[in-house]
């Protein structure tokens, strides 16, 4: 299976389908079969940083939710390090910066409790990287989320500013409601048509 | 500047639009994904350890069934390696699998198939690699289903297969399909890959020497995620 070179070929991805949950968040698909269910804690307690919550939709090319989404979440702490030996730093203890996030099979909101994340260097905005993958898509989706209130680091971040169209920039920022208690971040994901999110080949 | 991974073969993943799948129609992106270099946020990944999964936790033929039964099926083992595109064994990573029944029935609150559940086969596994990239799971071999595509389209059988790698960017969904099923050529999924050899390495191989006689038969399947660059003379100038 090697070229002449001898490299392999990467296997080819295939779509997640409608029931992803069953591998990846039994308790979503109705049971309950593994001691630890994986990616349910992002920030764990002992994090630094402000506590927020992140909500939203992921919408269809006709202007639907898509309800039988599942993203991935993979975040800096608040010091800019990842949750791996690359990354940066050190992380507190339970800081692991990764979750999985399960939709409402009837609405299609999704939400997530973390911690902001820091910059991971100089001229970097904070921001979320997401995986986006479901039925009828067919290898899976990447795109970040930054922060509403970061405006003055977006404009210096590298990866916003490689982006050419500036009316598209918006499609990659949640917005801060100003309610009480923690803060809250609305992201609307939009796979296809007006107002289309930013994904990126990485 | 982090040392990225081999940019992906995209003459070897499916595109996002597929018509003959009807669901990507209105689920695929447009415009064109933005090409990013690699900094820390793609090199580095969540890291799994023991601590994470149970022992158990990827035999499929127990991890659901009640005490002294089994699910009813085909009993095999799936079994193979996580190598990397340097052909580099991919330790100690997370793979996770996911499949019907053996009457094409998967336990999930949405799935309103004819076919019976089993109240032995949960249909879900996962374990970390060894040090050599190595994963073995038990279970039934899955039934085919049918599935609203067109009014008669039938999903070959399959299991769901997940990896994480080292790195955000090696991560991977894939499906593993089963040598000599009639229905591969007929799926509009299996067709969005474009390319025949890239569906043929999707396809596990009939594996009669790690068959366990009297008990089950193995089918092969290794899983190839993303190579890295090499580092030497990485940022010392053009």
């Amino acid at each position: 299976m090697t070229d002449d070179l001898g490299y392999l070929r990467e296997s080819a991805s295939q779509t997640a389908g409608p029931f992803v949950h069953i591998g990846l968040a039994p308790g979503a698909a109705g049971f309950d079969i593994y001691q630890r269910e994986l990616g349910q804690d992002i920030a764990g307690p002992n994090a630094a940083g402000e506590r927020i919550r992140v909500e939203g939709l992921v919408i269809d090319g006709t202007g639907s939710p898509v309800k039988d989404v599942m993203l991935e979440v993979w975040q800096a702490n608040a010091a800019g390090h990842y949750a791996h030996p690359e990354g940066g730093g050190t992380v507190e203890e339970g800081f692991r910066g990764w979750g999985r996030v399960i939709t409402d099979f009837d609405t299609g909101a999704w939400a997530f409790d973390t911690i902001k994340p820091g910059p991971i260097g100089e001229g970097h905005a904070p921001h979320l990287h997401l995986w986006i993958v479901a039925r009828g898509i067919n290898i899976g989706l990447n795109t970040r989320m930054y922060f509403s209130d970061d405006s003055v680091a977006h404009a210096t971040d590298p990866v916003l500013n490689l982006i050419e169209w500036e009316s598209r920039r918006p499609t990659l920022i949640a917005t801060r409601s100003k309610g009480q208690g923690p803060a809250v971040y609305r992201f609307d994901i939009r796979l296809q048509g007006e107002g289309e999110t930013v994904f990126f080949d990485i | 500047m982090s040392t990225g991974y081999y940019q992906r073969r995209r003459d070897i993943h499916p595109p996002a639009l597929t018509p003959d799948y009807k669901t990507s129609v209105a689920r695929s992106p447009r415009l064109a994904p933005l090409s990013l270099d690699h900094g820390a946020g793609e090199v580095t990944g969540p890291v799994f350890t023991a601590a994470d999964v149970d022992p158990g936790d990827n035999d499929l033929l127990t991890n659901y069934a009640r005490e002294g039964q089994s699910p009813i099926g085909e009993r095999i083992l799936l079994h193979g390696r996580v190598l990397d595109e340097n052909a580099r064994p991919v330790p100690r990573t997370l793979i996770e699998i996911w499949q019907a029944n053996a009457s094409g029935r998967y336990r999930h609150r949405k799935d309103m198939y004819l076919g019976a559940l089993d109240p032995n086969f949960g249909g879900c596994g996962r374990m970390l690699t060894d040090d050599s990239g190595y994963f073995a799971f038990r279970t039934v071999k899955p039934g085919a289903y049918p599935w609203r595509n067109r009014v008669n389209d039938w999903r070959p059988a399959h299991i769901h297969v997940s990896v994480f790698g080292a790195a955000f960017a090696q991560r991977l969904i894939t499906q593993c399909y089963f040598e000599g099923d009639p229905l591969i050529p007929r799926c509009p999924i299996v067709a969005t890959i474009p390319d025949a050899g890239a569906v043929d390495r999707l396809t596990a191989r009939l594996d009669m020497n790690a068959s366990v006689p009297l008990d089950m038969i193995a089918y092969r399947f290794d899983v190839v995620l993303r190579g890295r660059r090499q580092s030497i003379f990485e940022g010392q100038g053009a």
